[in-house]
């Protein structure tokens, strides 16, 4: 008896137990679309969390920031010239393996104002132009500032859509057309700086959902005075990583030190260091030797003193892998003990059935059936509801996704991905087969004289 | 050189640390060609011999020569195959399959033989030419008559061209103008030159066949053969 035989005689055994081959189905096709739907869901999470290590920079920025001198080094210390802008200039001269650099000069304590309005937080930073690239900022309105800003040290400035939203009003408020703040001065330290730019609104997928699915909802009413309603949970730019990323100001780093950091106004004495380097290098795979490369070049221009240090996002990309292989663990545990629940149930059914068959089975050897033939005969069986429940599974999975995203529209899409169903569909297959072992074994050592006399 | 050698053979079964001896030292010669007839009464050791003879069962002792081959110490595979290849089971209960189609039962053992899915319907159109059954192919077991069914299952025994074919008690299940026709049936195919061995407890269907064995406690009681006895009572005609 070949394969095709067995097979169609597998079908056609379970076509005429239809409802009993479904409900044993049912195991093998909950497991299957449930082993899917997890990956997808963990995929989703994925994707969440890989939009947040982009939106600081990706894997390939690095920032370079001051250090205390080592112990070694102490006598050393009024030696050390901090980070500087001639750090940059050496970089971009002399470490190819960096392809980027931007400063970052910040001022703990600049107000922002405009009119009667501040902001509550802003990141005022003096910066080159590169740094648009390197933090992977996108202009939506308006210009960057160019290098004859920076040479001219222009009171300009770029600014993010929260900080637009607290000193200009919130788009959202009243459903009006967004504000474009463009060639609008703010108060920056007591500094008027010109707006000639705004980024474009940084937010999560999840963020963008939560937004629009609440702009499609009926407005409700606050209920009492009017009020913030705190920094804490949902609303006010979502996760934190946007959130700072919106509060950005941008104005050229001239302006920063010569406004605010040179001896001016109650400085006494005039700071030129830098508070971080930005660089980015050109392969992630080649991590160290780029480091080691920018050390080399550092070491120089700091005269041997290490007063700097590196810091990457090699954490956050271990931690996202980390977050997904135990998101993956716990979830596919789960998906696999049901199918494996599926599994004994088509052990059950096809023990049930043998010993409804047992008469066939008896017929099936005297006219010359081998323990093969019947071995084979039941474990296509048990196979075939395990395909057929795999299949029935990966279009189930579909259904159960897009449930998932009924119940809750605003959280990360999950997406299914072929892998997963490659993988379920092979598992589901292969419970089949090990499901039918037993069942099949025993009907394959039925005394045919005995199977006879059955009644 | 027979078609089934038996040679001393006994099959025993232990059943509560009691020996049982179904079979005991039994010899038996069936030449091809022949109809036969194994007779006994319930208990007497017929079906076990059926089943040695049959290749269903081995014996505990003695041997078996079937076509020329030795099988007493054959495989479970191998005993497989011969059953497939060279013995043909008509039962009482007919034991057809009865969620296949009549063709479908007919083409079974052709499956296991692996004739290809063509030649197996055309052989077993063939078959069921012989019994008279060639327009009942589409119809289930369960929309025959009894008798119908037992020729569905007599095409089935013998649409591997079987070297002999047992019959066990082929009409205790029917009415006797049923059975009638069955026996017919079975004497046309042994005309036609196909080895026939009936196994039954009743004489009455044992006196189709030419030749008789009656079993009793496992050992042969009485060997009657119509054809000797003829000459018997020719001799005997002779001599008076």
């Amino acid at each position: 008896m070949n394969l095709f035989n067995a097979i169609a005689v597998g079908f056609k055994e379970i076509w005429s137990h239809k409802f009993r081959s479904l409900l044993t189905m049912l195991g093998i096709i909950l497991g299957v679309s449930s082993l899917v739907a997890m990956s997808a869901i963990v995929k989703g999470m994925e994707n969440g969390m890989r939009e947040a290590l982009i939106a600081i920079g990706g894997l390939e920025k690095i920032r370079i920031e001051q250090q205390e001198i080592p112990t070694e080094q102490q006598h050393l210390a009024d030696q050390a010239v901090g980070l500087t802008v001639h750090d940059l200039h050496a970089l971009k001269a002399s470490a190819p393996m960096v392809t980027q650099v931007a400063p970052e000069m910040r001022h703990r304590n600049l107000r922002v104002t405009k009119g009667g309005k501040t902001t509550e937080w802003a990141n005022v930073i003096g910066t080159w132009p590169s740094a648009i690239d390197i933090n992977q900022h996108v202009i939506e309105h308006g210009r960057m500032f160019n290098e004859v800003d920076d040479d001219f040290t222009r009171n300009v400035c770029v600014i993010g859509t929260n900080s637009r939203d607290q000193l200009f009003g919130d788009e959202e408020d009243q459903g009006r057309p967004p504000i474009i703040p463009i060639g609008d001065t703010i108060n920056i330290g007591g500094e008027p700086f010109v707006v000639i730019g705004m980024f474009e609104r940084y937010e999560s997928e999840t963020e963008k959902k939560r937004r629009a699915f609440e702009r499609s909802q009926p407005k409700t009413e606050q209920s009492g005075p009017a009020r913030s309603r705190g920094w804490g949970g949902r609303g006010r730019g979502g996760d934190f990583i946007f959130r700072m990323k919106n509060s950005t100001i941008y104005m050229p780093l001239n302006t920063m030190y010569l406004k605010f950091k040179s001896a001016v106004g109650t400085n006494s004495l005039p700071d030129p260091r830098l508070d971080v380097i930005n660089i980015r290098i050109a392969e992630i795979d080649e991590l160290e030797p780029s480091l080691q490369q920018a050390k080399n070049v550092l070491m120089h221009t700091h005269k041997g003193i290490e007063d700097f240090s590196f810091m990457t996002q090699e954490n956050m990309g271990e931690g996202i892998v980390t977050a997904i292989r135990n998101a993956r663990l716990s979830g596919g545990l789960i998906a696999i003990i049901s199918l494996l629940v599926g599994g004994i149930g088509i052990v059950n059914i096809m023990l049930a059935s043998i010993t409804e068959r047992v008469r066939e089975i008896g017929i099936r050897k005297a006219i010359g059936a081998s323990n093969s033939n019947i071995f084979i005969q039941i474990l296509v069986e048990s196979t075939a509801i395990a395909i057929l429940g795999g299949l029935a599974g990966l279009v189930t999975s579909y259904g159960f996704v897009e449930i998932l995203r009924a119940i809750n529209p605003t959280d990360n899409t999950p997406v299914i991905t072929p892998m997963a169903m490659i993988v379920a569909f092979i598992f589901s297959a292969l419970v089949g087969v090990v499901a039918g072992i037993i069942p099949a074994f025993k009907a394959a050592k039925l005394d045919p004289i005995q199977a006879l006399r059955y009644e | 050189m027979s078609l089934v050698e038996l040679r001393n053979v006994s099959k025993i079964y232990h059943l509560g640390g009691e020996e049982i001896r179904a079979l005991d030292d039994l010899s038996l010669d069936i030449e091809a060609d022949e109809f036969i007839s194994i007779i006994g009464p319930s208990g007497s050791g017929k079906s076990t011999l059926m089943h040695i003879l049959g290749c269903l069962d081995t014996p505990s002792r003695g041997t078996l020569k079937l076509d020329g081959t030795e099988i007493q110490n054959a495989s479970k595979k191998e005993l497989a195959r011969i059953r497939n290849e060279k013995i043909g089971f008509v039962f009482q209960f007919f034991n057809l399959l009865p969620k296949l189609n009549v063709i479908q039962n007919v083409e079974l053992p052709m499956i296991y033989s692996g004739v290809s899915s063509r030649d197996r319907y055309d052989r077993a159109m063939e078959a069921l030419k012989l019994v008279g059954l060639e327009n009942r192919g589409k119809h289930r077991p369960m929309q025959l008559s009894g008798g119908q069914q037992q020729r569905v299952a007599i095409a089935r025994a013998l649409v591997n061209n079987p070297k002999i074919v047992f019959a066990d008690e082929p009409t205790g299940n029917l009415d006797s103008h049923t059975g009638e026709a069955i026996l017919t049936l079975f004497r046309k195919l042994s005309e036609e030159g196909r080895t026939i061995a009936l196994v039954t407890h009743d004489p009455e269907i044992a006196a189709v066949t030419p030749r008789r064995i009656e079993i009793r406690d496992g050992k042969v009681a009485k060997q009657l053969d119509a054809r000797l006895a003829g000459l018997d009572r020719l001799a005997a005609g002779v001599t008076a």
